[in-house]
């Protein structure tokens, strides 16, 4: 079943990053409100008119969340030895290495370690400008080692992610990611050391289908594409129309699949409480 | 035989040949018989020594080919089979139960496909909902509580992508599966009998030895799915499965699986009993090699097996932002 198929048509795909890029004033994708840049920056990528999140890069995330100067980037250093030899128009690797350079990002994910609101932690964001945020070997060991230096360091872990799931191109390999990275927060979970996961748009496939839904707090931002099949897949396998805000923020949290939703701008101080709930342990502390 | 794959094709005409010479039983077919058997043993031979990955793919999914149950009533027996996710439903694409196996007495769970039309029906085509994975977990961790090994039987094209599988919640319920295997105390034999299909697959993959039939096929998506994405036609599954790698050789070469079970010449299709006979071996080894292995050293093992798979190398140090 292709269940992490992406597409660039209206359902899943958004250019308005893109126009965001370019003129002073740009149109909202939700309300289609005509809105103005400066404003859609100061209210953290979002519309000022209606608050939906704009997609935006790992490094404008951590931004985002991390105290100024906090973050401390790790294991950037990692490359795909391409082990299927893959090739479809392009070189997988060329692939890679285009995305590197568009996105100034090493992969599909930036990890590290950071202070959120004052409090530790290790902060895994990613970056959906990289191949669909897919994840491949890279993908799958920088977190598997952000989880294990979490479990060092004793601090909490946070993943934000952005992504439309296993990365095609290197086939088995990406799909054995989920186990690993699962595995690697059964590991966090039996130490004691909360995890925070938080999904944006768009979040689906093996991403969500492993670390993503292993939060034990689950926050999404509104009106985020969140689900295992692309909706596309479904549409197509059922052959009948999906129920309108199938597979978003507020579908999930109507189904009991998520904690909350959280506006941009209240992020950074939600998961503070968060992370502040969880490093109180009292009882921990001998 | 009906269901003929298009390369099986000329193995069986020279077969029906023999067929009909046996039925004439004359002088001259008596002189014919032998050098036709001599010609088809070497045409089946050399037919399945070099099978692209489209026909392994075939060959995983044809309709004759025993399925997680037909394995059940050849491997086990006192099978108890258990329903329910305790939560929501029974999902009849995931079978399992209590069982013996030889001596031991273990848990099996296995996807299953259906045979006929209604069966295919009733099964959903052995794609999982989300309860049919809450299932597996209960039964898994039922079998750690009791200190019971657990064997799975993979074959599925994938979980389910569906409108009910996603409100309740297909992604999680894989999710908590790798996580809940993760953590399992008992030994973990997983077995990718037919079609390994992505994380519906994997949702109950996570051994501490990952076996292959021969045949099988084990991958990230479907052939027709991924040629859909690279060139808008799944028309091209062929070309998507060869470069896709998901045969068993590829797998055990790349460090996905552990061991290749070897099927009878022609497939698993064309003799149910010896392709038993040889998983049956292959269980009873893996099984024999686990047994009196602790908790710890079990639950180790399996992460560390899982940790070290990927592709990737460490390259020095870029600047940053580079």
């Amino acid at each position: 079943m292709p269940w992490f198929k992406r597409k660039t048509d209206g359902s899943e795909g958004k250019a308005s990053t893109v126009q965001i890029a370019e003129g002073l004033w740009i149109k909202c994708d939700s309300c289609k409100e005509i809105i103005y840049r400066a404003e859609v920056e100061r209210a953290g990528r979002a519309c000022p008119k209606c608050h939906y999140p704009f997609r935006i890069s790992a490094r404008e995330r951590i931004a985002l969340l991390a105290d100024p100067g906090s973050f401390e980037e790790r294991d950037t250093n990692l490359e795909t030895t391409d082990p299927l030899g893959f090739k479809d128009t392009k070189k997988y690797r060329d692939r890679v290495r285009a995305a590197a350079q568009k996105t100034r990002t090493d992969e599909a994910v930036v990890t590290g370690l950071a202070r959120i609101g004052g409090l530790p932690s290790v902060l895994c964001a990613f970056e959906f400008g990289f191949l669909g945020g897919s994840m491949g070997s890279v993908v799958g060991e920088k977190l598997a080692r952000a989880i294990e230096l979490a479990i060092d360091k004793h601090v909490p872990v946070v993943i934000v992610s952005a992504s439309g799931g296993a990365r095609m191109q290197e086939g088995i390999l990406s799909l054995m990611q989920m186990a690993k990275t699962s595995a690697a927060l059964e590991r966090l979970g039996a130490r004691r050391l909360p995890y925070v996961s938080v999904l944006t748009d768009p979040t689906t496939g093996g991403v969500t289908a492993s670390f993503a839904m292993l939060g034990d707090v689950i926050l999404a931002e509104p009106r985020a594409l969140i689900g295992f099949a692309g909706p596309r897949v479904i549409a197509e396998t059922i052959r009948q129309p999906l129920p309108e805000g199938f597979q978003r923020s507020e579908f999930l949290l109507a189904h009991g699949q998520i904690d909350a939703i959280v506006d941009r701008r209240e992020l950074k101080e939600t998961l503070r409480r968060i992370l502040a709930f969880f490093a109180d342990r009292p009882s921990a502390a001998g | 035989m009906p269901d003929a794959l298009d390369f099986e094709q000329p193995l069986l005409e020279l077969e029906n040949r023999i067929t009909a010479l046996q039925a004439e039983d004359s002088p001259r077919a008596r002189d014919e018989i032998p050098r036709l058997e001599e010609r088809l043993a070497r045409l089946r031979q050399r037919t399945y020594a070099s099978l692209t990955a489209w026909q392994r793919t075939q060959l995983a999914r044809h309709p004759r080919r025993p399925h997680t149950r037909d394995f059940f009533r050849l491997l086990f027996e006192d099978f108890v089979e258990l329903h329910g996710d305790r939560l929501y439903g029974d999902d009849a694409a995931i079978v399992g139960g209590l069982a013996r196996f030889g001596e031991r007495r273990v848990v099996v769970i296995g996807q299953q496909k259906g045979r006929d039309t209604r069966e295919k029906l009733a099964r959903n085509f052995g794609m999982p909902h989300p309860e049919g994975y809450r299932k597996a977990l209960r039964l898994m961790q039922l079998a750690d509580k009791f200190a019971k090994p657990v064997i799975t039987l993979v074959d599925t094209p994938g979980a389910y992508p569906g409108i009910g599988a996603e409100e309740r919640g297909q992604a999680e319920a894989i999710a908590r599966n790798l996580r809940g295997m993760a953590a399992l105390g008992v030994p973990l034999i997983a077995v990718v009998t037919g079609e390994g299909g992505s994380g519906g697959a994997l949702a109950i993959g996570m051994g501490n030895r990952v076996l292959m039939l021969e045949y099988a096929v084990y991958s990230v998506i479907s052939p027709e799915g991924c040629a859909a994405i690279l060139w808008g036609d799944a028309g091209k599954a062929p070309e998507a499965a060869e470069s896709m790698k998901i045969t068993a050789p590829d797998l055990l070469r790349l460090g996905v699986i552990d061991t290749i079970v070897p099927e009878p010449l022609g497939g698993a299709h064309r003799d149910w009993e010896g392709a038993a006979r040889h998983l049956r071996e292959a269980l009873r080894a893996e099984l024999g090699a686990l047994a009196g292995r602790s908790r710890e050293t079990l639950v180790a093992e399996r992460y560390d097996k899982f940790r070290r798979i990927g592709a990737f190398e460490e390259t020095a140090m870029p600047a940053p932002g580079a």
